[in-house]
């Protein structure tokens, strides 16, 4: 089920102003791959084109394939509300829906879809993706309470929640533990490993740790200076990147001697 | 007759306060719980830095403002009653003075000598009928614009829009009046008789005395619609406020989950704003139900119940208000009987207030 990623020299741009440049990469199924580099390199702006999400803001857009499986996400005829159907994603910052109970939140994905389901189906996929969170036991008595009264932890495995409970085929994770604390990153760091039997995972994170504990490639984006496009400057396996860099520019930046 | 009635100003105004006071009501009562915080922060005894309290004078001011505010509202509310129901007392208990029943009668007739006879039954029924329809057709109009300037037009496009609905909020409402009464009237004859044509099944666009179209004009429906485009700029440019502030993650997190556009609008966007559409509204009823001008131009008084609004007949509280107010001196019950009206107004306005916080409050958990 999980597809493969194959991006070919993509340029990402806001309005004139080029974010990303010339970035390729093939990411494996059934893989977690991590994104790292320092901040305004264009991680997000990256991973947003992975499922379209990028052309939701003004101005933004590419050029250059993003292929999932062989087909172009960009190629004509295809229509980007199925893409985001088929690349999930989770935000940086936790957004449950702020008028819906936990249990609708879970299923807004169903919801927006127009998938008709009797309420016995709905249950199964509340409890199946819930647990899949490990947000299940927390939660199990409250499901009609508001999403936005968890705690953030909380909050950000619903999101995961309603993340996967589409079934998604690729899940992108913006730095889905930046605001949590360390037993709540924990929780997120196992699911991910768990995910990865089902899932392709992309994850960009801050956290070298993180990086180095639940991906198994890892990306590196650099900025060659201010106002200057993002890189994606070297692409290797985690325990490589981590050990023995190629580029002399992730070594600085791995061993915190950057800038 | 062109100025707006200065009572109705009051009772509209009356409408806000109530409004306010609900939010600002505790205000007052909260103070004297509250710790008192002077003589805190002196110095002399040994004291560490974190003991006492430090003063906050502008903390204690604006809590002073605040309360104090509050206060002068709950008094305004309170005088405004205290009022409209001191001068309509000889109305409101007529006795035999009254030969009618002040709520079922559908008349508005005075004398000197002898009894009156007057009712608010069909200044009741004129008033809410075409707030009704103004309600009907407005707000889904106007809630259609304000999603159309924050999330559909580009963006020169929505400035020159928006800046367009707000200047037919300063369009005074004896011209909206007039433009109704001269020109919609007049070109919408065939319209009514159409609906009363094809839709006579309805009741509602029944028209049980005309037969030719040129007799259609002044009706309560030609009110609701003129009060309608009245409500409009107010309701769709609260809403558009509303309607720009959803919170970005919000709308990011239903465009990931694979929504469309107008599937994100309905998952993130309008819920978001539920509540603010329904303040927008009350904005709206407040303006349609106690409008005067425009709708006093656009009915032609009968003080019937008449529950075929294509035909001439229609009275609300407003425009009965400003359009018997010159004859009313004349006789002992005449003004006390345009209070009553005032006042039936000013509770009908209460009603729907607290109603609607009701609806809004029901729902406080799942607000953002
Ligand atoms: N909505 C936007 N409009 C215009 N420029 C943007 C927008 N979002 C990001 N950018 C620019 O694109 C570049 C890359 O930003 P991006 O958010 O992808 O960085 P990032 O690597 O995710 O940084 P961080 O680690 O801080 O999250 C930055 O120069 C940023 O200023
Ligand atoms: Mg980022």
């Amino acid at each position: 089920m999980a597809k493969r990623i194959d991006v070919e020299s993509l340029n990402v741009y806001y309005s004139d102003f080029l974010a990303v440049q010339d970035a390729s990469i093939k990411i494996a199924p059934l893989t977690v791959t991590a994104f790292i580099g320092p901040s305004g390199c264009g991680k997000s702006t990256f991973l947003r084109t992975l499922n379209r999400m990028h052309e939701v803001i003004p101005g933004g857009r590419v050029d250059g394939k993003v292929m999932l499986d062989g087909e172009d996400l960009y190629g004509p005829g295809v229509d980007p509300v199925n893409v985001r159907r088929t690349v999930g994603m989770v935000f940086q910052k936790a957004n449950p829906f702020p008028t819906m109970s936990i249990y609708d939140n879970v299923i807004a994905g169903y919801k927006i879809a127009g998938t008709r389901k009797g309420r016995n189906e709905l249950d199964d996929i509340v409890e199946r993706s819930l647990r899949g969170a490990n947000l299940w036991e927390e939660v199990k008595h409250r499901l009609n309470r508001p999403g936005a009264g968890l705690s953030g932890g909380q909050q950000q495995r619903l999101c995961i929640a309603r993340a996967i409970a589409v079934e998604p085929q690729v899940l992108l994770m913006d730095e889905p533990c930046s605001a949590l604390d360390p037993i709540s990153t924990l929780a997120i760091e196992d699911l991910i490993s768990e995910l990865k039997t089902r899932y392709t995972i992309v994850i960009v994170t801050h956290n070298m740790q993180q990086a180095a504990r639940v991906s198994d490639r890892t990306a590196f984006f650099n900025l060659a200076g201010v106002g200057q496009p993002g890189r994606l400057v070297e692409y290797d396996e985690t325990t490589k990147i981590f050990s023995n860099p190629s580029e002399k520019a992730t070594e600085d930046y791995i061993s915190g001697r950057f800038g | 007759m062109t100025e707006p009635d200065p009572l109705e100003e009051e009772l509209r105004s009356a409408g806000a306060v109530a409004d306010e006071q609900r939010r600002a009501a505790p205000a007052p009562t909260r103070g004297p719980a509250d710790p008192p915080s002077s003589a805190a922060g002196g110095s002399g005894t040994v004291r560490s830095s974190i003991s006492g309290q430090s003063v906050r004078r502008g903390d204690r001011v604006f809590k002073g403002l605040a309360a104090g505010s509050g206060a002068v509202l709950l008094v305004v509310m309170a005088a405004i009653a205290a009022f409209l129901v001191w001068k309509a007392w000889p109305a409101l208990f007529a006795g035999d003075a009254n030969k009618g029943n002040l709520f079922t009668t559908q008349k508005w007739s005075f004398s000197s000598e002898g009894p009156s006879n007057f009712g608010v039954a069909a200044l009741a029924f004129g008033t809410i009928v075409s707030a009704t329809i103004a309600m009907a057709i407005g707000v889904p109009v106007a809630i259609g614009i304000a999603l159309y300037i924050s999330h559909y037009a580009p963006r020169r496009l929505a400035t020159v829009l928006g800046g367009l609905v707000d200047l037919l909020a300063a369009v005074p409402s004896l011209v909206f009046g007039m433009w109704g009464l001269y020109l919609l009237v007049p070109k919408t004859q065939g319209f009514q008789s159409w609906l009363n044509e094809y839709f006579s099944w309805t009741y509602i666009f029944d028209n049980t005395r005309f037969t030719n179209p040129n007799q259609y004009g002044q009706s309560l429906l030609m009110a609701g619609i003129v009060l309608a485009i009245m409500i409009l700029p107010v309701v769709s440019a609260v809403c558009r406020e509303v309607f720009l502030q959803t919170p970005r993650e919000t709308v990011d997190a239903a465009w990931a989950l694979g929504a469309t556009k107008w599937e994100t609008i309905r998952t993130a966007v309008l819920p978001f704003g539920r509540a603010g559409m329904i303040s927008a509204a009350m904005l709206g009823l407040g303006r349609a139900l106690g409008e005067t001008i425009a709708v006093a131009l656009l009915l032609s008084s009968a003080f019937k119940i008449n529950g075929h609004l294509t035909e001439k007949a229609g009275d609300t509280f407003a425009s009965t208000i400003a359009l018997k107010f010159g004859e009313a001196s004349g006789t002992p019950l005449g003004i006390p009987a345009l209070i009553t009206a005032g006042l039936f107004l000013f509770v009908i306005t209460l009603i729907v207030n607290s109603i609607a916080r009701a609806i809004i409050a029901r729902k406080k958990d799942f607000t953002a």
